[in-house]
């Protein structure tokens, strides 16, 4: 199925949790989760699974003033 | 000396020894952006939240590995945001990813060129985060009677501008920013728009608690050796003001005796 991952589309198996997704793209460091405009606690991201069409953006700090 | 080593500033309820605080935009690399926070004393760092960089470079290092929370106040920016909206949704992704960390630094822009910000969507979206239990640091014009609402509304800090982002031009208005300062009970802090060391000394001359810059020390040839000098600077201006400068003369008055002359 395919979603919109940081503006881009992105195939990805169905029912994949947002746990799933961060372990696949080997994200470390600090970041946040928005699915749909909703912020998802770390805590659900195991129980969140993505639905085709969805809108995930994952954040993170970089030089700013 | 030690007057300034137990004079703090106080940002919602910490308490501070360094009055400048540094953005980490446009240095070269991240070991630059360190070196240059390691030299300028600063204690209270501003980021910028972006989209993650998605497996493109995946060795590059993350921001906050180098500029450790642990020793810094982490103060998250609402940068490019034009609208209230914006600037809240980027407040929240913050807090989430900074583990509830609720200090922000809210501006919200209405003009691409000037970068001047946009006072009724800075309002709205202030209302909002206060109502959310952020803590803002707010970024204003050099308007009194802008920066008394924003103190009134509950924002933590009130950031009104020298001079355009990243002109360093120098305090425009000195006026408007010393009737600001008389005018509040909450820290007020030069945001955007020094150049130099002279202009971190003057804000702090004016009676600011404390001068938030990053252009100035970025695009320096010797960004390390200029956060050393605004270091001083802030110091030397904060000084000054506490020591409370003579007044000034329209004409001369002499140093030495003007009696018991031999000749």
């Amino acid at each position: 199925m395919e979603v919109l991952l940081n503006g881009n589309p992105r195939t990805v198996a169905h029912n994949l949790t947002i746990e799933n997704l961060i372990t696949s793209l080997h994200l470390d460091g600090k970041f946040a989760v928005e699915l749909n405009r909703h912020i998802v606690p770390r805590s659900e991201y195991p129980k969140t699974a993505l639905r085709p069409g969805d809108n995930i953006e994952i954040v993170q700090a970089i030089g700013g003033g | 000396m030690s007057q300034t080593q137990s004079d703090t500033i106080s940002i919602a309820d910490t308490a501070y020894s360094s009055r400048l605080l540094l953005g980490t935009g446009k240095y070269k690399d991240l070991e630059e952006t360190k070196n240059a926070i390691e030299s300028s004393g600063a204690q209270i760092i501003t980021v910028a939240i972006r989209r993650s960089n998605i497996g493109q470079n995946k060795d590059e290092p993350n921001l906050l590995d180098v500029i450790s929370p642990d020793k810094y106040t982490i103060l998250p920016n609402t940068a490019g945001c034009y609208d209230a909206d914006s600037a809240v949704r980027t407040c929240r992704l913050a807090r989430t990813l900074l583990e509830g960390h609720d200090l922000v630094k809210l501006e919200v822009l209405g003009d691409k060129k000037t970068l001047f910000p946009d006072i009724t969507q800075t309002l709205e979206a202030a209302k909002r985060l206060i109502d959310d239990n952020f803590k803002v640091m707010v970024y204003t014009t050099d308007d009194p009677v802008m920066a008394k609402h924003f103190e009134v509304m509950g924002c933590v800090a009130v950031m009104p501008l020298a001079a355009p982002i990243g002109s360093g031009l120098g305090i425009q208005n000195p006026y408007n920013i010393r009737t600001i300062v008389e005018n509040a009970s909450v820290p007020i802090l030069v945001d955007a728009g020094v150049g130099t060391a002279s202009d971190a000394a003057i804000a702090m001359e004016l009676g600011c608690d404390g001068v938030l810059m990053n252009t100035a020390i970025a695009e320096a040839k010797d960004p390390i050796l200029m956060a050393s000098a605004m270091k001083k600077a802030i110091e030397a201006g904060r000084e000054a003001y506490l020591a409370e400068r003579m007044p000034r003369r329209a004409y001369a008055s002499a140093s030495s005796p003007v009696d018991g002359y031999f000749f």
